[in-house]
């Protein structure tokens, strides 16, 4: 039995997720368990943890910071597979510009930028924000987590802020990137820990093949 | 390379069938929401919009258990409308596996529902949907006022000035639709869509009267859409998403190819 806890601390929609590992578990042939909770035992117990997240940054970390779910996830990286979606990416980082400025978790050393309001790609042309839809990720470090993925699959990405990828972020965990307008952390990984800013579970296949890796990983690099 | 532009496919559908008929040959229940979805999906379809046109409220029960089976086969994203009207019918969708509401009446007559939606659940799962009518006359500077009840109820308000407002009350996405052009197959009304592109932040859909692929590529070329929506030129087969996506792509357009 392969036990998933998806960490619920009130921020929008884990039923796509959830879903989501049902199906990739099922086509595993696994007995897959997802449990959708907030309760630090449950997800001690878990095999592997789903850490989500979507909305404002100051919402979520007001909720991380009531519940507790830091703590929760540090212990969970130190003993098992995390894997850190979208905002949950975001709220591992030091800090985000976003809502004038939020402490977040600090378990990976980093800035969350805002896109600005003049976003333009090299042509010149101008950039919605929020960047939504689907980007091509370009796997810069080889990770267990991208076999039977393409280089350059793209995934659907929806955001505002975003963790910058520079000369040094590749030492930092730097896995995946993506560009709009900027050079962008799509994924960062440590050990037991796979963060992406993108949504796996909106990503169709090249998304469920991550989630069905994730299902089978180790939590080694 | 970066950002696909997206292609949309549009389900109506009423008390948990598809309507405004899907003619798909060879599928076995082209009423079923969920296999049409899943074909959809499978054709490489970037999202679904799921446009619900049920009246009563038993139907909209139907509806809950419509959205669950499509998002439990469906791994992209979906986007349900319809009858949204309050917080509580947004999380019901998004319990159910939503992954974005439309609203549209409910936004003209209540706007602040608009930003209490965005609070509470983030812009990230709020489309407004306009539906824009040009009024101007021929000879005018050309000027789009929003309709309401199918293009019948005039509002007064100003298509431009609208969207910029449900952008600053927290709209994540538009859904523009021009009831000119709604059901004619001659092609977007392309001033409409580029002004508004052009008056916001957030991305923009473009929908009504995709009769050809010229349409869906000039809806991204010179409309500046960020996504095109259609539904009959799907729907009765006449070009499947593999061949918009093609086709988009011969003209320069960046497509997710699958």
């Amino acid at each position: 039995m392969n036990k998933i806890a998806v960490i619920d601390y009130g921020m929008g929609n884990l039923h796509s997720v959830a879903k989501a590992l049902e199906h990739v578990g099922a086509q595993l042939g696994q007995q897959t368990e997802i449990v959708v909770t907030p309760d630090p035992q449950l997800i001690a117990a878990a095999d592997r943890v789903i850490f989500p997240g979507v909305g404002a940054i100051r919402d979520c970390m007001a909720e991380i910071n009531r519940l507790d779910v830091g703590r929760i996830v540090r212990q969970a990286i130190e003993t098992k597979p995390v894997f850190a979606i979208c905002v949950g990416m975001q709220a591992l980082m030091s800090r985000s510009e976003e809502n004038g400025g939020v402490d977040c978790l600090g378990i990976i050393d980093g800035q969350v930028r805002y896109f600005g309001d003049a976003l333009k790609d090299d042509t010149g042309q101008r950039l919605k924000v929020p960047h939504m839809g689907w980007n091509e990720v370009e796997q810069c470090t080889a990770h267990p987590l991208w076999k039977g993925v393409p280089d350059r699959s793209r995934f659907y990405f929806v955001h505002s802020y975003y963790v910058p990828h520079d000369e040094d972020s590749i030492e930092r965990g730097v896995t995946g990137i993506a560009h709009y307008g900027k050079e962008i952390a799509a994924v960062i990984s440590r050990p037991n820990l796979f963060a992406t800013q993108f949504h796996p579970e909106k990503s169709q296949e090249a998304g469920l093949t991550l989630l069905r890796n994730f299902l089978q990983w180790d939590g080694k690099g | 390379m970066g950002l696909a532009k997206r292609i949309i496919p549009c389900l109506d559908c009423e008390n948990g069938r598809v309507v405004k008929g899907v003619q798909f040959v060879d599928i076995r229940d082209a009423g079923d929401p969920v296999e049409v979805a899943k074909r959809y999906c499978d054709a490489g379809a970037d999202e679904i919009t799921f446009l619900d046109i049920t009246a009563s409220h038993e139907g909209r029960e139907t509806t809950v258990h419509t959205v669950e089976a499509i998002a439990s086969q469906v791994f992209i994203p979906l986007t349900v409308g319809g009858g949204i009207r309050t917080l509580e019918d947004i999380r019901a969708m998004l319990n159910a596996g939503a992954d974005k509401v439309g609203i549209n009446t409910a936004a003209v007559s209540n706007p602040d529902f608009v930003r209490a939606a965005a609070e509470r659940f983030g812009s990230q799962c709020i489309v407004v949907a306009i539906d824009a009518k040009r009024v101007s006359g021929p000879d005018e500077e050309p000027r789009w006022e929003i309709f309401t009840h199918g293009g019948r109820n005039p509002t007064g308000l100003d298509a431009i000035d609208w969207a910029r407002k449900m952008v600053e009350f927290g709209a994540g996405e538009i859904l523009l639709t021009s009831m000119d052009k709604d059901g004619t197959k001659s092609g977007f009304d392309l001033a409409l869509n580029r002004a508004v592109s052009r008056a916001v932040q957030v991305p923009i859909i473009a929908s009504g009267g995709v009769g050809s692929l010229e349409h869906l590529a000039d809806g991204i070329l010179e409309g500046e859409a960020d996504a095109v929506l259609a539904a009959s030129i799907f729907h009765f087969q006449e070009y499947t998403i593999g061949e918009a996506k093609d086709f988009m792509a011969q003209r320069g357009i960046e497509v997710r190819k699958i």
